[in-house]
C-alpha cells in the first residue's frame, strides 16, 4: 500500500477533471477490493470516453461520500439505458452474463460511441467482440451452436470486414441485432425462416426484390417456410462468393434435396458428371439455367428454361448452341419409357448389348480356362510351354 | 541372324537356341496395337471417373491428376490419338484393296472376316470345353482373335462418333435430332463399358492369361513365335504354309533379349493397369457411391 501512495503523488499533478477525488485512489491500476476484483481506473482514458463527463458517483450511485463501503451496489446502466436494457432481458443473452453490457461493450469506464474505432462494437470490432463467447468451442458446444465465429471469418463478409475494413460489410449485428437478439426459431427474429429475405434485404434490395419475385420468394410470402431462404443456399456464416468453386460445389445437392427427380436425373447427365469432379465447376449447375432468386416456372415466358429463351439460356456456355441444340433435355431419364421412349430403347439396347456379350463370353473364357487347364496339368509342369 | 541377335542368343544358352522363330505380326501392326492400348487405357482411365463422377475413387482419381479439366484434356488428347490409328488402320486396309489389289483381305484364311469355319470352329471349341469333342484346329486367326477385332473395330465407331458428337454438339445437333444429343452419352458410356469390361477380362485371359499362354504371349510386342507355338495354336495354316514350301518365308529372327524383357514391362503395366480399372470399374458399376 506504501508504494502505491507513492505512486499515487507522482501522478498526482497529471489527473485533471470531474473525477479527481476518486481517483486519488482509484487511479492506481493495481488497486483492489476485498475480494481481489481490479478498481483501477484509467482515468485519461475515462474522461475521453463517451461517459467521461459524469461523475464517478452518477452511476457509482451508492457511494456518497469518504471513506465508502467496502462492496458499493453494482452498477445500473438501465437507469439511463432502459430501452437497451430491457431489449437485453427478453433476449436470448437475458441471463447469461453478470454483466451483460459490459460483456460487448468492454470495460465499463472506456466505453466509446459505437462509430468510434475504439469501441468494442464499432462494425470492424464486432466479430471479435462477439468472438470472445462465440469463438469458445465449449461454449458452442454446450448451446448446441455451430463454430460460428471461424466460419464467418472466413467468408465472404468476414473477408470484407476484417481484410477489407469495410465498414457496411454484415457483421453479427447486421443479421442478428444487438440488444434484442433472438433465436432464429423464434418467428420474431431476424434470422427466422420467414424474415431472413429482408433482413439480408436490408442490404440486398435488389436480390430480395428478385426473390421475392419467384416462385420461392411467392410461397414464403404465402405462409410455406420449407421453401429455401437465402441461408438455406448460401448458408449463413459460410457465405461464400457464387462464383467460387465450393459454393458451386456444395450448392447443386441443396436444390436437390426437395427436387429428388431432378437431382436424379441431372446426375445421369454430362453436366453433372464433369461437375462432380473436382476442379472443373463451369459445368451448368441448376440455377444456372433456372435462375437463382427469381425463379420462374417454365411456362413462364420469363424463365431461361422457357422454350423461347432456351438458346440464349444454353448459348451462355455453349456459343453455337441452335434450335436442335437445344432439345437436349438436361433431366432425361432413360428409364422412363413414357416419358423418354428413344434413350429408353437406346439404353435397353446397350445393355442388352452388353450384358449379352460379356455372359457369353465370361462363360466361354471360364469353361475354356478350365479345360485349359486340366489339360495343362495332364502334360505335367515338363511339358509346359515356353513363353520366350 | 544379325550381330545382335547373335550376341543375345549367346547370352541364353542351350535350351532355346536351335528353336526357329516364325512372324506373326509386322513391325507396324505391333505399334499399332501398342498404341491403341496406350490410348485406350488413356481413354479408360479418364473415362471410368466420368462415367462413375459419384464414386469416392472417382473424385480422388480426378483430383490426383489435377481435376477434372485435366481429365477431359487427357481423355480427348486420347481419343485423337486412338482416331488417328484408327484411320491409319483404314488408309492401311484401303491401300492393301485398292493399290495392292489384296484378294486376301476380304475372303480366306488371312482375311479378318468371319466365315463358316469360324461358326464351327466355336462350336467345336465349346464342345470341346466340356469333353464333348476333339479341339479344332485353327487358322492363322481364330474366331475368338476376329471377334476382338470387329469389337474394337464396332467400339471405334461407336465409342468414336458418340464422343465427338458430345464434344461438338452444336456442330452435330444440326443433322441429328434433339434426343440424340442424350442417346450418344448412354451410347459412349455403356458401349466404353463393355469395351472396358471385355478388353481387361475376357481379352486378357483369352489371350494372355490362359494357361496356354500364360502370363502373356509376347507375339503382339515380338512379332514372332517359336515354331511350336506356331503349329499348336494355329495348326492349319502352319500346315498350309509347309504343304506350299513357303513355311521358311515367314521366318523371323528370334526375338531380341532386351526387347522381350522391355515388352514384359510394358505389358504387364498395361494389364495390372487394366486389371485396377477393372476392378474400379466394378466397384463403379455394382457398388453404391
Amino acid at each position: 500500500m506504501a508504494g502505491a501512495f507513492a505512486a499515487l503523488l507522482l501522478f498526482f499533478p497529471f489527473m485533471l477533471g470531474a473525477q479527481t477525488d476518486c481517483l486519488s485512489c482509484h487511479a492506481d491500476k493495481t488497486l483492489q477490493d476485498a475480494s481481489g476484483h481490479g478498481v483501477g481506473v484509467d482515468g485519461d482514458k475515462f474522461h475521453a470516453s463517451i461517459h467521461g463527463s459524469l461523475s464517478c458517483s452518477d452511476c457509482h450511485t451508492s457511494i456518497k461520500e469518504y471513506p465508502h463501503p467496502d462492496q458499493p451496489e453494482p452498477v445500473k446502466c438501465a437507469t439511463c439505458h432502459a430501452d437497451q436494457s430491457k431489449a437485453i432481458g427478453g433476449s436470448i443473452h437475458d441471463g447469461t452474463s453478470p454483466h451483460p453490457c459490459t460483456s460487448c461493450h468492454g470495460d465499463a469506464h472506456s466505453i466509446f460511441p459505437k462509430d468510434d474505432p475504439r469501441s468494442a462494437v464499432y462494425p470492424l470490432n464486432i466479430p471479435k467482440t462477439c468472438g470472445s463467447c462465440h469463438a469458445n468451442a465449449a461454449l458452442a458446444k454446450k448451446y448446441g451452436l455451430d463454430n460460428v465465429y471461424a466460419t464467418y471469418m472466413d467468408s465472404i463478409h468476414g473477408y470484407a470486414v476484417s481484410k477489407e475494413g469495410l465498414l457496411v460489410a454484415a457483421n453479427c449485428m447486421s443479421c442478428h441485432g444487438s440488444h434484442n437478439i433472438l433465436s432464429h426459431k423464434d418467428p420474431k427474429s431476424t434470422t427466422s425462416r420467414a424474415n431472413v429475405p429482408n433482413t439480408c434485404g436490408t442490404c440486398h434490395g435488389g436480390v430480395k426484390d428478385e426473390y421475392l419475385s419467384g416462385v420461392h420468394g411467392k410461397a414464403l410470402v404465402d405462409g410455406n417456410t420449407k421453401v429455401p431462404v437465402c441461408s438455406d443456399c448460401h448458408t449463413a456464416h459460410a457465405i461464400l462468393h457464387p462464383t467460387d468453386s465450393t459454393f458451386r460445389m456444395q450448392s447443386t445437392p441443396i436444390c436437390g434435396s426437395c427436387h429428388k427427380d431432378q437431382l436424379a436425373t441431372y446426375r445421369d447427365t454430362f453436366h453433372s458428371q464433369l461437375g462432380l469432379l473436382g476442379g472443373y465447376v463451369e459445368t451448368a449447375r441448376c440455377w444456372d439455367c433456372h435462375g437463382a432468386h427469381g425463379i420462374l416456372p417454365a411456362s413462364d415466358p420469363a424463365s431461361p428454361v422457357n422454350k423461347a429463351n432456351l438458346i440464349k439460356t444454353c448459348g451462355r456456355c455453349h456459343a453455337d448452341a441452335n434450335e436442335s441444340f437445344v432439345k437436349y433435355q438436361p433431366h432425361a431419364n432413360p428409364h422412363n419409357r413414357k416419358l423418354n421412349p428413344a434413350l429408353y430403347y437406346v439404353r435397353l439396347f446397350m445393355n442388352m448389348l452388353l450384358w449379352g456379350t460379356l455372359s457369353f463370353f465370361t462363360l466361354h473364357t471360364l469353361l475354356w480356362f478350365i479345360r485349359a487347364e486340366r489339360e495343362r496339368r495332364k502334360r505335367g509342369p515338363v511339358a509346359e510351354e515356353k513363353h520366350d | 541372324m544379325t550381330d545382335e541377335t547373335k550376341a543375345a542368343a549367346a547370352e541364353q544358352p542351350a535350351n532355346s537356341g536351335q528353336e526357329k522363330f516364325y512372324v506373326r505380326f509386322t513391325l507396324a501392326q505391333r505399334y499399332l496395337h501398342a498404341i491403341l492400348f496406350t490410348s485406350f487405357l488413356g481413354l479408360a482411365a479418364t473415362g471410368l471417373p466420368m462415367r462413375f463422377s459419384d464414386n469416392w475413387w472417382a473424385r480422388k482419381f480426378a483430383s490426383g491428376v489435377g481435376g477434372f479439366g485435366a481429365i477431359l484434356f487427357f481423355h480427348k488428347f486420347c481419343a485423337i490419338v486412338l482416331t488417328l490409328a484408327f484411320l491409319y488402320h483404314l488408309k492401311d486396309l484401303a491401300t492393301r484393296v485398292f493399290v495392292h489389289k489384296e484378294k486376301g483381305i476380304f475372303w480366306g484364311p488371312n482375311s479378318m472376316v468371319a466365315n463358316w469355319k469360324d461358326a464351327q470352329d466355336l462350336v467345336g471349341h465349346l464342345r470341346w470345353f466340356v469333353g464333348l469333342g476333339p479341339k479344332p484346329k485353327f487358322d492363322r486367326f481364330a474366331y475368338w482373335e476376329k471377334f476382338d477385332y470387329w469389337a474394337v473395330f464396332w467400339g471405334m465407331i461407336v465409342i468414336g462418333f458418340s464422343g465427338y458428337a458430345m464434344w461438338f454438339a452444336p456442330f452435330f445437333a444440326r443433322f441429328l435430332p434433339g434426343w440424340a444429343l442424350n442417346a450418344v452419352l448412354v451410347v459412349h458410356g455403356e458401349e466404353a463399358l463393355l469395351a472396358i469390361l471385355f478388353i481387361f477380362s475376357i481379352h486378357f485371359v483369352n489371350t494372355h492369361l490362359r494357361p496356354d499362354s500364360f502370363p502373356m504371349d509376347m507375339v503382339i510386342f515380338t512379332g514372332k513365335e517359336t515354331e511350336e507355338e506356331f503349329k499348336k495354336k494355329r495348326t492349319l495354316e502352319y500346315e498350309r504354309l509347309v504343304a506350299q514350301g513357303k513355311l521358311e518365308s515367314r521366318a523371323g529372327d528370334k526375338p531380341v533379349y532386351w526387347w522381350v524383357n522391355f515388352a514384359k514391362v510394358i505389358g504387364f503395366a498395361a494389364i495390372l493397369i487394366g486389371l485396377v480399372l477393372l476392378v474400379l470399374t466394378l466397384i463403379g458399376y455394382f457398388g453404391t457411391a
